[in-house]
This record gives structure tokens, sequence and C-alpha cells, in this order.
């Protein structure tokens, strides 16, 4: 690493962090809130990350749980006594249609010379809360620097939902490929509040139904079959662009004790064979390491491509089954990667101020995203020897087995003879009392 | 003999050939009986297309062949219904052959002995017609082609067929007298499963007993010849295995092959004793109780080889069968293959104590097999257990069954020394028992 002159005449830089909440009210009637917390640290946390290195680990069953949100809230620098984090109660984030969070570490470039390299740490948290459950949104909160982001690209003149108080700051980011235009509360401006120190934000619905725009990529995955001997994964890829095709990286780890057969593979678009450009696929080796399966897949436009693979289930040992065995073993989710074309040309200057949900993966190229989408866990079943067995198997298994070595043993060792009628008991006593007598025996 | 042999060969083939074309051949390529992790035809299919994705097909755990057959499917893949259908039709026909020779060297001795006046008076009707060995050979091979255990076999295409005719080639070989293939062929059978190192012994009796060099471990040419076999034996093994070191580049496949049939760390079910055995072993016995099982297979030899050291072709039969019955992954077409050899013993009929139980209870466990596999794996209404105990008394009349034969043929020779008729101290009718 080359050594830094401290005598540089540049400002020293300090540890930054910025908070904001974006809610899109869906045509459903459920929001949809995102929290999106970043830290900013400016030093140069790890020294070396070499990035040809990629691991990759899943636990695919996850209890819901408070201990998933304690920790996390506790990596904001106030914990969850200030700012946005005081809004995210456990009881009430957990009783949501849709819960998810995330912590992303990286590497940034601060300015356009990357001269010194600060890490940055992202947290994001999406809920959609059912409207029937949560109610509606009546929130008493005070605090600063952050930016409150409504969502109104569905509803332009209020004809699905209308929105109070009303704003006229406007601002608009391409999320997704997508132009949104979102009415932005500005809470460090004091003019926002007005003469009371809190903000009441109300949405009302007027509307009941609409049409959403489908995202151009999605994906699914599901188990085909019946019985415990076979199965089948079916991945079902969505390519809803209307005439852009493009290719997507599609990986499956897959535990051992499912065995895939490669040789079943098959990948087809539209009803016909789609060969993938590009596979690599590592076995999976007994109770050491799992399948991986990584495609290279092109997607023809607006068409579905389904991915089948055959496997066979296998039985373990008695010791290698969760408490619960029935209740089945947990697949990893497979992930899809894809630079997907925008419908929207993309603004990729960095030094312009851009919402934190829209900023995360910034790309040169002027017209496609990144984007990676995980499809859901599988949930398979194997079949389960009787656990409550173990001392009944080895011993009626090594009978068997002793009734085989007996009768070879018998046979091998002795040899057949005239049998000779045995005495009574009562005839050979008064034999032994005749032999001492010297008399002849019976 | 040629056109009844060549009409049961037709009648074999017919019957397989509409079996391949129903849609029963994808059912059967299925069952847990016919075919196991060991000689499955899915997954040759899926070791070659490992090959082809340019991985090797040993660093999964989903391939056990050994090189020199992946070698000889890469080139008859298309064929595999022709090639287990040949592969059946030479094991029918080499037991053909070998046992004919091996009838013919029975009533030659049967004749000198009778000429010699060795037998006593009452032995008469033990002894063998030159009527009922004419057919003996015919049977074996009917009794091989058409068993269902090995029908179902080839129409799975499971590679068991290629190595029971790897087997019946050794067992050709040794009884025609020619050492060298009979080692060639004893190393191939052991490179395909180690199981059938345990024929040497009765191989190499045989041949002792052919050149008539009696079995004494003090005479030099009972070691010269026992040298000269090994030799023939361990320098082929060596060459074949390798020949295969050279066709892969790496000593990959001995961990996958013999380590996987040693270990038995794969818990599919079967047919066999291990596999439930070890699903419900105490992790700390692991290793003891594969040690016990697998020196349970190789330990009857010698006992065996010392009792039966004058027929060693009745001790070739029981070290198939013991190897069929407690080998690590057994399925039928195991079975078939010591089960062609029972009407070689048909003269011991009379002296069978239990072969109507025992046959009642095989043809029972093997109905029952497939109906619980389906009552615990699709059905969901048994479990584990049903099957299980399916297993166990299948392998309990297979085991009665061979010792059965055992003791008929030991009596049988013990009343040809003794006669037939034994009479007590006082002359009323005689009881034989072991004692």
């Amino acid at each position: 690493m080359p050594t830094l002159t401290l005598a540089s005449a540049r400002s020293p830089f300090r540890d930054e962090f910025a908070e904001e909440l974006a809610i899109r009210p869906l045509h459903s009637g459920d929001i949809h809130a995102s929290f999106q917390f970043r830290t900013v640290w400016g030093v140069d946390l790890l020294q070396a990350t070499d990035p040809r290195f990629l691991r990759y680990a899943i636990l695919p069953r996850e209890i819901v749980c408070t201990e998933n949100l304690t920790p996390w809230k506790k990596l904001l620098p106030c914990g969850s006594k200030a700012g946005l984090a005081v809004l995210l109660k456990s009881e009430k984030l957990f009783h949501s249609s849709y819960f998810s969070q995330a912590v992303h570490i990286r590497p940034v470039c601060q300015g356009m010379h990357c001269t010194v390299p600060s890490w940055e740490m992202r947290q994001t948290l999406n809920v959609v809360f059912d409207l029937y459950t949560s109610g509606q949104g009546k929130r008493e909160w005070s605090m600063f620097k952050i930016k409150i982001y409504v969502d109104v690209t569905d509803s332009p003149q209020g004809e699905l939902f209308e929105l109070s108080p009303p704003t006229p700051l406007l601002s608009q980011a391409v999320v997704l490929g997508d132009r949104r235009t979102y009415s932005v509360y500005d809470l460090t401006d004091p003019g926002t509040f007005g003469k009371v120190r809190s903000l009441n934000l109300l949405v009302r619905w007027k509307a009941d139904n609409g049409d959403m725009l489908r995202p151009l990529l999605h994906g699914e995955r599901y188990v085909a079959g019946f019985g415990l001997q076979t199965g089948e994964i079916h991945t079902l890829i969505y390519n809803n662009h209307p005439y852009r095709a493009f290719p997507v990286l599609l990986l499956e780890t897959v535990p051992w004790y499912l065995r895939l057969y490669i040789h079943t593979l098959t990948v087809t678009s539209k009803n016909r064979e789609n060969k993938p450009s590009y596979i690599h696929y590592q076995p999976s080796k007994d109770r050491l390491r799992p399948h991986l399966l990584e495609m290279l897949v092109q997607l023809p436009p607006n068409s579905v491509t389904e991915v089948t693979v055959q496997f066979e289930r296998a039985l373990l040992k008695w010791t290698e089954y969760p408490p619960d065995p029935n209740h089945g073993f947990y697949v990893g989710s497979s992930v899809l990667s894809a630079l997907v074309p925008s419908l929207v040309a993309m603004d990729t200057n960095i030094t312009q101020e851009h919402p934190l949900f829209s900023s995360f993966f910034l790309c040169k190229e002027e017209s496609s995203y990144f984007m990676r989408v995980y499809t859901e866990p599988l949930l398979v079943n194997l079949p389960t020897p009787d656990f409550s067995m173990p001392y009944n198997v080895i011993c009626l298994t090594c009978t068997v087995v002793a009734v085989g070595y007996g009768s070879f043993y018998n046979l091998l060792t002795r040899t057949f003879q005239v049998e000779e009628p045995s005495q009574s008991l009562a005839k050979r006593l008064a034999n032994v009392i005749r032999r001492w007598r010297g008399v002849p025996q019976l | 003999m040629a056109a009844p042999l060549t009409l049961l060969v037709i009648v074999a083939v017919t019957i397989r050939a509409v079996l391949f074309r129903s849609s029963l051949a994808e059912l059967i390529s299925e069952r847990v009986e016919v075919v196991s992790p060991l000689n499955s035809w899915k997954r040759v299919v899926e070791g070659l297309a490992l090959l082809d994705l340019g991985v090797s097909p040993y660093s999964g755990d989903v391939f056990h062949e050994t090189p020199l057959t992946i070698y000889l499917y890469h080139f008859v893949i298309d064929y595999a219904e022709i090639v287990c259908m040949i592969a059946d039709g030479i094991t029918a026909v080499a037991l053909y052959l070998a046992v004919q020779v091996y009838n013919k060297n029975v009533f030659r001795k049967q004749k000198y002995a009778l000429e010699a006046d060795r037998y006593p008076h009452d032995c008469l009707e033990l002894m063998q017609t030159p009527k009922e060995l004419f057919y003996v050979p015919l049977k074996v091979a009917m009794f091989y082609l058409l068993s269902p255990f090995t029908i179902l076999s080839c129409v799975a295409k499971s590679t068991c067929g290629i190595n029971n005719a790897i087997v019946a080639l050794f067992v050709l070989c040794t009884i025609k007298g020619s050492a060298l293939l009979s080692a060639i062929f004893l190393a191939l059978a052991t490179y395909q499963s180690i199981y059938p190192i345990t024929l040497f012994a009765p191989a190499l009796i045989y041949l002792l007993q052919r050149l008539y060099i009696p079995v004494n471990l003090r005479r030099q040419s009972f070691w010269l010849f026992t040298l000269q076999y090994a030799f023939m034996f361990v320098g082929s093994l060596v060459v074949i295995v390798g020949l295969s070191f050279f066709l892969l580049g790496s000593w990959d496949y001995i961990p996958s092959v013999y380590g996987f049939i040693l270990s038995v760390p794969d818990l599919t079910p079967n047919i066999g004793l291990f596999w439930y055995f070890f699903a419900e072993m105490f992790e700390h016995f692991r290793l003891f109780f594969i040690c016990v099982f697998q020196i349970n297979v190789f330990f009857y030899t010698i006992p065996l080889s010392i009792k039966l050291k004058d027929h060693p072709v009745f001790l070739m039969f029981m070290q198939i069968a013991i190897i069929s019955i407690f080998k690590s992954y057994p399925t039928v077409g195991d079975i078939a293959l010591y089960m062609a050899f029972l009407p070689v013993w048909s003269h011991l009929y009379r002296f069978l104590r239990n072969i109507f139980m025992v046959s009642c209870v095989l043809l029972a466990c093997s109905a029952l097999f497939p109906v619980l596999w389906h009552l615990w794996i699709y059905a969901g209404s048994a479990n584990s257990n049903f099957y299980y105990a399916i297993t166990l008394l299948f392998n309990v009349g297979q085991v009665l069954l061979v010792s059965d034969y055992f003791y008929a043929y030991l009596r049988r020779e013990h009343h040809l020394s003794h006669g037939l008729y034994l009479k007590k101290k006082d002359g009323s009718e005689a009881t034989l028992v072991l004692k």
C-alpha cells in the first residue's frame, strides 16, 4: 500500500450520517415504508480486501423476531433513541405483510479523486404495512436532518389518494429504471412545520384499485413432484421488458442431501429449448459441500424462462435431522443477477444530491441498472427413519447376522452323529450308585 | 442341447425387449430394490454428463463406477439396452457351459467311485443319474434368464448385469481349468466390486484338484501353484488399476469407488441390512460396526474352505451367496446369480429341511417390498420400520436357504461314506444330529 502524505492540502474528512424515509402508498391500500440509514467513516477500516474472492453464504431459515431487530438498531449512531429509528417498534413492524432488513458495508470514494478510501455502512429496512392491521399512519416525531419522500407518481392529480399537509416541493428520481415523482417533506426546513413542532402526515385513499407496473426482472422457484424419493426444482425467470433481451446469471446452491442430476437440466423459453451460454457446476460431496450451479441464460424479451432439474432425496443419519424433522429442510434462494436495460434514461452524475434509495447502485452505462433478485427459499421433505428405534435396530439386525453366523458355525464345527437316546435322571442316578456298588448297570 | 438353449435365449430376449418398450421401464429403473447407488444407470449417465461438462465424475458423490467402465459406457451409451441383454446372454451361456463341464466331472468321479466300490450298498438311490444330469445346464440357464430378479435388473439397465457376466466368465474359466483366464476375470470382478476376492480360495482349490496337487500346506507343489495363481491375479489387478489411473489421470476413483463400498456413506434404502443399521447408529460406534459388517463378508472364506476343500464348486456357490447377502449395497441382480446355481444341487432335495417355508418367505417378501415402499414414501401412512422389517425377513430367508443347502450337501456326503439307512445300537432306525 503506498503511504499517504499527511501534509496534503485537503480538508480532513469527518464521519457522516444520513437517514431518510420513503413512503409509497400501494394500489392495494397497503403502505410500503423504506427506512434508509447511511453511515460513512473517514478512515480505512480494513487494510486489504481482495476483490477477486467472493464468499457467498445463506441461512434460509431465520425466524423473524426482535432478536434480529435489536442488534441492527444498535448499529445506528444513536441506536433507537433518536432519529427515524424511534419509529421502529417491533410489535408494529412484525405485524406487517412484508419485512426485510439489510446491512451493506463497502468502501466508497469521496469526491472525484478517490484519494482516501472511506467505508460506508448502509442499513435499509423495508416494511409493507397492511392497511387493516396497522391502521392509518398517525405518527408524531421531532428530529433533525432528515427528509421524507412520499411517492405520488401513481396519483399526480390526487385521484388515488390525497396527501396532507400538501407540499409544493416535488422531486423526481429514477428508481430501478422507473421515473418516480416524490413529494418531499424536508424536516430541516422550518417552513414545513409551520407553527407546531410536529408533522402529522396523513394519506387518505380515494380509489380502490389500479394497475401497478411489473418489475422488469423477477423470479419464482418451486419444487414439483410427489413422494419422498425424487423431485424437480423449477425456477421461473420473468423478463417483462417489451423488446429487449438481456442475459441473467443464475446462481443456485442446493444442499448435498438433494442429489441433483445435472443431465436432467433443461432451460426452456417460450416452449423452446434455450441453451445457456455458460454453465459452471460443482457437484456436492456428502456432508462436506453443497451443489453449486452457475448459469448465464439469455432471456428473450417479454417471456418466461423455466429452468428445471431433477433431484433425489437422501436418507440421512438419525442425528442429522433437525428437532422437527417432518417440517422439512430449507433450501436457500437462488440468486438472479442482471444488468437490466432501463426504460428510462438514468442520470449518473455522482456529485449531484440523490435520495439514498436510488443511489445504491450507480452504473456508468446510461441505459441499464444492476439488479439482484432472490427467489423464495424452498421447503423440502426428506424421508425420515424412526427416531425411537436405534437400540431396536441394532438388536434386530445383529440378530439376523447372528442367525446366519450361528447356522454356519454349527455346520462348520459339528459333524453328523447317530443320536443315542439319553437316559432319564432316575436311571442315571441309579447307575451311579450301581457303579459304586460294583454291580452291572442298567 | 444348443437348440433348447437358443430357444431359451430368444424367449428371454423377447421378454426383455417387450418390457423395454413398455412404460414399466422407467418405473423399474428407479426402484431401490433393483438399483443401488453403485450400479444405477441414471448415475452412469450423470457421470458421463459431468465428464462432458469438464468436471471429474468423481469430484461429486453421485458416480461410483470404475474408470474402465466409464470407457466402456462412453461407447455404448446409446445401445445400453442391447448391452444389458448381451450381458445376460453371456452370463447364461457361461453358466450353461460351466455346469455342463462340472456335471461331466461329477459323473466321471461317481462312475470311478462306484467301480471302486467306495460307496455303501444302500446309497445307490443317492447317485445322480445321467438323465437328470443332462437337463441341469439348461435349467441353470433358465433359472438365470427367466428369473424375475434378472429380468428386472436388465430392464433397469443396472450395471449389475455386467458384473454378473464377469463372475460367470470367471466360473467358466475356472471350471475349464485355465488358470490365467480365471485370474484375469477374477481380477476384473474384484476391480468392479471388492468382494469377489473371496472367490480366490475356491478357484485355487479347484485348480489344484484338477492338477492333482493335494491341498497340503506342507507340500512344495501346493505353494508353487498357489504363488503362481496369486501372482497372475495380483498382476492382472495391478495392470487394471494402473490402466484406470492413466485413463483419467488421477487416483480420485479409489476413494470414490472402493472407499464408498467399504465405508457405506450413502444410506439409500435397499434390500440389504446395512442402510437402516447405519441410519440409526450411534456415531461413536459407527467405525466399529462398519468393520464388523465388512469382516462378516470375508470371514467365512477360510472356515468354509477348510470344510469344503474337496468340493470347491459348492464352495464357490456358497461364497457367491454370502457376498450377495452380506455386501454393502445388494440388489436383486446379485441374488439372481447365486439362485441360478440352485438346479445344480437339485439332487439334494430330499435332505432340505426348510425349503417350503423359505420359498414362501422369499416370495412374500418380494411381493411386499414395493407395497411397503409405496406406503412409506408415497402414501405416508407407514414409516421406514415396515420396509426395514421386510428387509430383515428377506435376509433371514436367504440365510436359511443357503444354510439349508449347506446342511443337505454335508448330509449327503455323510450318507455316501456311512450309508443311507443308519441304525442305532439296538437296531432301530437312527436319527442324525449335528453334534
